[in-house]
């Protein structure tokens, strides 16, 4: 019997497990893909939200601007990539201008500190590349940008060093109350009992409670879809760019990333679907389109790869947490800003148990850094030593980010196994440069294979089922089938 | 910081042939940075004949012919690092490297080439929509996973792209057991060579399907299903003209590009075209004493040509080390106009028209019926070519003779085609 059950396992599971291991309690993170961060987490436009854009009242208010407040600091502790870099929502017409007022005044009662109008002349001062018909900006200095997935690792990887168990290929398919505990059963028939679930499973949620209860709300996605440029292109602006949301919706966002790619993206689209993430011309079309009128000179050229996002907002129109029986917590229906807002939702938790009657202790020792060695972003004296220490270090696998096969071997070796191309990638960057992996797959499954023991001819390019090879070739002994 | 006289980077064709013109010249301390463990760059994985039919009078593989060249390097006076990958070369020419043996290191070099080759174009590059599931890869990260490490890639297959490496795997895969179902190319021509059309698509009838694209990929975990339609003159693709296929592969054989991120860093003047750097006639880029040759510079199709323009980069090189520096002189353009896509090199050394001068083009459109190439001093035309046909996929080499070229005084010169 375990304390707490965490099912799924995205930036929210993730930034829960991490809470909760602060404390004595035993923690299993049930999650159904192979790895984790596979869902919404996976594909956002990665923005620390100031907190200027959810109705006052709400939780997504209430949580959003710790949220952007904490982050700093998390980052800085487990070593993620994160950089406060301002956000600017642009408008283009005097109506806008207004729309501007509107969003400062939400801003303010949210309590966003440093809201600020500009002047359009301002405005393009700090990013010329902007269109010229810009008419004002709201400046917001604490929004940030920060790599979403790698944010939810650094949290997993933390909290199984500090004792959480993470169980993957475990779709939680069957939940069964007990006297005084839960039953969990997973889709490969393995069985979890708990004394309290907490339901973190994203676009199924609804499901998953459903699995205890009744429907008490039901989540249908909202597909976005984006671009991601080249490096070369890193450097069209410095902060993130939003626009003021008129007639045809809510605008596309510009943005750089962590990692000097630039991001540019989403739309809005419905979907039934919940694993939907296709994208399509037409959309792409219209966010090119929409994103052109904000930065004339895009290079649109520069694309390196195309994806989408499936937003889980719940039918209540607000985030769902809370209990929905004694021991049953949903965090649910975490749309954008989730991200954000997640760590300040885990932080939340032990005491929303405690007011319920189950306090919580921490423990005593609780190791709450994380190090990670990074080779093409250390001054050259550091590089030369980590080399001299450990010459994996300084053989280069993935040429486009230059990762070298140390740091390859040090994210299989941090409490999770990674099983797949894409999970190295998420970990360690390689493969998502300009040649999207072309050159470094081989080297990258010849390290996989010989570190997790996989035949590499089962080792997959993402989720289970992904497979990359057909077999062997016939020079290499394989046979026609 | 230690010092050399020449850094080569890159020990593919070009950049093997430039070091072994170096030390024939004498010159002394050279030093090869390669971040493959092995000698020959690319033509490691084309395993196919085809090769050094110019340089050597007969059909080499790929890594026959490289073999040529690296036994000659391993026995010459040179320096070698293999796995040994250079992350940056300055204005002034310091070569910053790093490798499991060497370490992290900086090298002061009086020299510089750069020989790094090319790189494919990718997905992304071409936005097709859809799902993003396994067995979308490069034909030549394809042609990695197959000829060097013995990897199936698939069973049914679509090569999106009539690029050389396209059609190579095509029957590289069909000789595998694969069931290539279809070539499929955006324009209404290849842009590989014709006789690897005919050797490696005609026969094995596979099917070539010209002015036509992908216009969706389907499949949850693995490719399952591609959308391909016809497209019009503006190469928009055609409403209701969708075919679809079953497959569980997509190649893509959609271009390639001069890895040229060495280059952008040291600040070398790039054409935007080639994608390469802007070099003279004796392969100098814009940043004095760094040169550059081979895929660096323009996506060759045959490796003879390479060799040669490793050499010439490491004569010169050579030049520059071991004679007087050159007086300065003005550089006089040269430019593509019309039908030419690019030419190379873009500039031409006034005291370099007294030797005669090989120059490298391609055309936009292809010429069935052949058509006749005029170079122009200052507009005014002083040579013409004729060909008998002229092909995007198949780039022309012209040696402007000393003759001609001596007589010149002109300030520019350019270069057009016409159909006869
Ligand atoms: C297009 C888009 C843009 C966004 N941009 C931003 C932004 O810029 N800033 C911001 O703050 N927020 C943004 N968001 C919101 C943010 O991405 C989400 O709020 C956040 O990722 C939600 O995390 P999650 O952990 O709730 O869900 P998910 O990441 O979807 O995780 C749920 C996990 O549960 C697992 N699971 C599901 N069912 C089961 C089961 N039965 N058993 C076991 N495991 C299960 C899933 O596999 C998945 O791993 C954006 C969202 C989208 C879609
Ligand atoms: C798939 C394919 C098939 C072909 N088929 C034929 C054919 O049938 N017949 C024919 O005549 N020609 C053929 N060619 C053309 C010809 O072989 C190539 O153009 C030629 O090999 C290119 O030589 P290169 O030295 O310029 O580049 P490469 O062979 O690519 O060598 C570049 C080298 O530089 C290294 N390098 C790059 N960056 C760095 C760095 N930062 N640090 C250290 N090292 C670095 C690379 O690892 C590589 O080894 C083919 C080309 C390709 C791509």
């Amino acid at each position: 019997m375990v304390d707490f059950a965490v099912i799924g396992a995205g930036i929210v599971g993730s930034a829960i497990a991490w809470e909760l291991s602060k404390y004595e309690a035993d923690v299993v993170v049930l999650e159904k893909e192979n790895d984790i961060a596979l869902g919404a987490t996976r594909a956002n436009s990665g923005i620390i939200h100031a907190g200027y854009d959810p109705e006052p009242g709400t939780l997504a208010a209430r949580y959003n601007v710790p949220g952007a407040r904490m982050i700093p600091e998390i980052a800085a502790d487990l070593d993620v990539h994160f950089r406060q870099t301002g956000s600017l929502v642009l408008a283009f017409s005097d109506r806008e201008t207004q729309g501007l007022h509107a969003l400062l005044a939400r801003g303010q009662k949210n309590g966003v500190p440093g809201l600020q109008i500009l002047s359009a002349e301002a405005t393009r001062a700090l990013e010329p590349r902007l269109s010229e018909r810009v008419t004002a900006s709201l400046y917001a200095p604490t929004a940030g940008i920060v790599n979403p997935w790698e944010l939810a690792l650094a949290f997993m990887e933390t909290a199984i060093k500090n004792g959480v168990r993470l169980l993957l290929d475990a779709a939680v398919t069957g939940i069964g109350k007990e006297e005084d505990h839960y039953r969990l059963r997973t889709a490969d028939g393995r069985e979890v009992s708990t004394r309290f679930v907490i339901n973190a499973a994203g676009a199924y949620a609804d499901e998953v409670s459903a699995l205890a209860a009744g429907k008490l709300f039901s989540i249908t996605p909202t597909k976005g879809e984006y671009f991601l440029f080249d490096k070369s292109a890193g450097e069209t602006v410095d902060r993130v760019i939003f626009c003021v949301p008129d007639e045809l919706g809510k605008g596309v966002i510009i943005a750089p990333t962590v990692h000097g790619n630039l991001i540019v993206g989403p739309d809005a689209e419905p979907v039934a679907d919940k694993d939907d993430t296709a994208t399509d011309g037409a959309r792409l079309a219209y966010v090119r389109s929409r994103a052109l009128q904000v930065i004339p000179s895009l290079p649109f050229n520069d694309n390196i790869r195309n994806f989408a996002g499936l937003r889980a907002a719940a039918d209540t129109d607000d985030f769902v947490i809370g209990f929905q029986a004694p021991g049953f917590f949903n965090v649910a229906g975490i749309k954008s800003p989730g991200l954000t807002a997640a760590p300040a939702i885990a932080d939340d938790i032990p005491r929303r148990f405690a007011a319920a009657g189950y306090p919580l202790n921490r423990k005593a020792y609780w190791q709450g850094k994380r190090r990670i060695v990074r080779i093409r972003e250390l001054p050259a004296e550091e590089k030369a030593a980590a080399i001299r220490a450990n010459p994996a270090y300084g053989h280069i696998i993935c040429r486009c980010e230059t990762i070298s096969e140390g740091e390859i071997l040090d994210a299989c070796r941090r409490g999770m196994k990674p099983v797949s191309l894409d999970g190295i990638k998420r970990r360690t960057g390689a493969g998502m440069g300009r040649c999207q992996g072309g050159f470094c797959g081989a080297g990258i499954v010849a390290i996989l294979a010989g570190e997790t023991g996989i035949d590499p001819l089962r080792i997959c390019q993402d989720k289970a089922g992904s497979r990359l090879f057909a077999g062997r070739t016939k020079s290499a002994g394989g046979t026609d089938d | 910081m230690t010092e050399t006289d020449l850094v080569i980077i890159g020990a593919g064709p070009a950049g093997m042939a430039a070091a072994l013109a170096a030390r024939a010249r004498g010159v002394g301390r050279i030093l090869v940075l390669e971040r493959n463990g092995f000698y020959g760059g690319i033509l490691n994985q084309c395993i196919h004949n085809g090769f050094g039919l110019h340089y050597f009078g007969e059909e080499l593989t790929g890594p026959e012919y490289a073999e040529r060249f690296s036994t000659e390097l391993a026995s010459a006076a040179v320096d070698v690092h293999l796995d040994t990958m250079v992350l940056s070369v300055s204005p002034d020419r310091q070569v910053e490297y790093i490798g499991p043996k060497t370490g992290y290191q900086v090298v002061s070099a009086k020299a510089v080439i750069l020989a790094t080759g090319c790189r494919e174009r990718t997905r992304g590059q071409i936005s097709i929509p859809g799902t993003r599931p396994a067995g979308v890869l490069t034909a030549g990260a394809a042609q990695r996973y197959v000829n060097l490490d013995g990897y199936q890639i698939g069973r049914r297959i679509i090569v999106l792209g009539s690029g050389d490496i396209g059609l190579i795997m095509a029957r590289r895969l069909t000789l595998e057991g694969a069931e290539v179902v279809a070539v499929v190319e955006l324009m209404p021509y290849s842009s590989g060579l014709t006789r690897n059309i005919r050797q490696c698509l005609d026969d094995f009838d596979i099917p070539l399907l010209l002015s036509h694209t992908i216009t969706e990929i389907r499949g949850k975990h693995r490719v399952e299903q591609v959308t391909v339609a016809a497209v019009d003159a503006d190469r928009k693709p055609l409403p209701g003209s969708e075919t679809r296929f079953d497959v569980d592969t997509v190649l893509l054989s959609v271009g390639l590009i001069p890895e040229n991120e060495l280059a952008k860093g040291a600040g070398i003047e790039l054409d935007p075209v080639t994608g390469g750097p802007i070099v003279s006639d004796r392969m100098e880029t814009s940043v004095p004493g760094i040169f550059a040759c081979g895929n660096a510079v323009q996506v060759h199709d045959l490796v003879d040509y390479v060799s040669a323009e490793g050499r010439r980069a490491g004569d010169h090189a050579a030049d520059l080390l071991l004679n007087e520096p050159a007086a300065k002189e003005d550089l006089i353009s040269l430019t593509a106009t019309g039908d030419i896509t690019y030419v190379v090199p873009q500039q031409i050394r006034q005291s370099s028209l007294s030797a005669g001068i090989d120059i490298f083009l391609r055309v936009k459109r292809p010429l069935p019926g052949g058509g006749v190439i005029t170079v122009c001093a200052d507009g005014t035309p002083i040579l013409r070519f004729r060909r008998k046909h002229l092909n995007p996929g198949e780039m022309e080499r012209l040696t402007l003779p000393h003759q001609v070229m001596s007589q010149q005084t002109a300030a520019s010169f350019s270069i057009s085609v016409e159909a006869p």
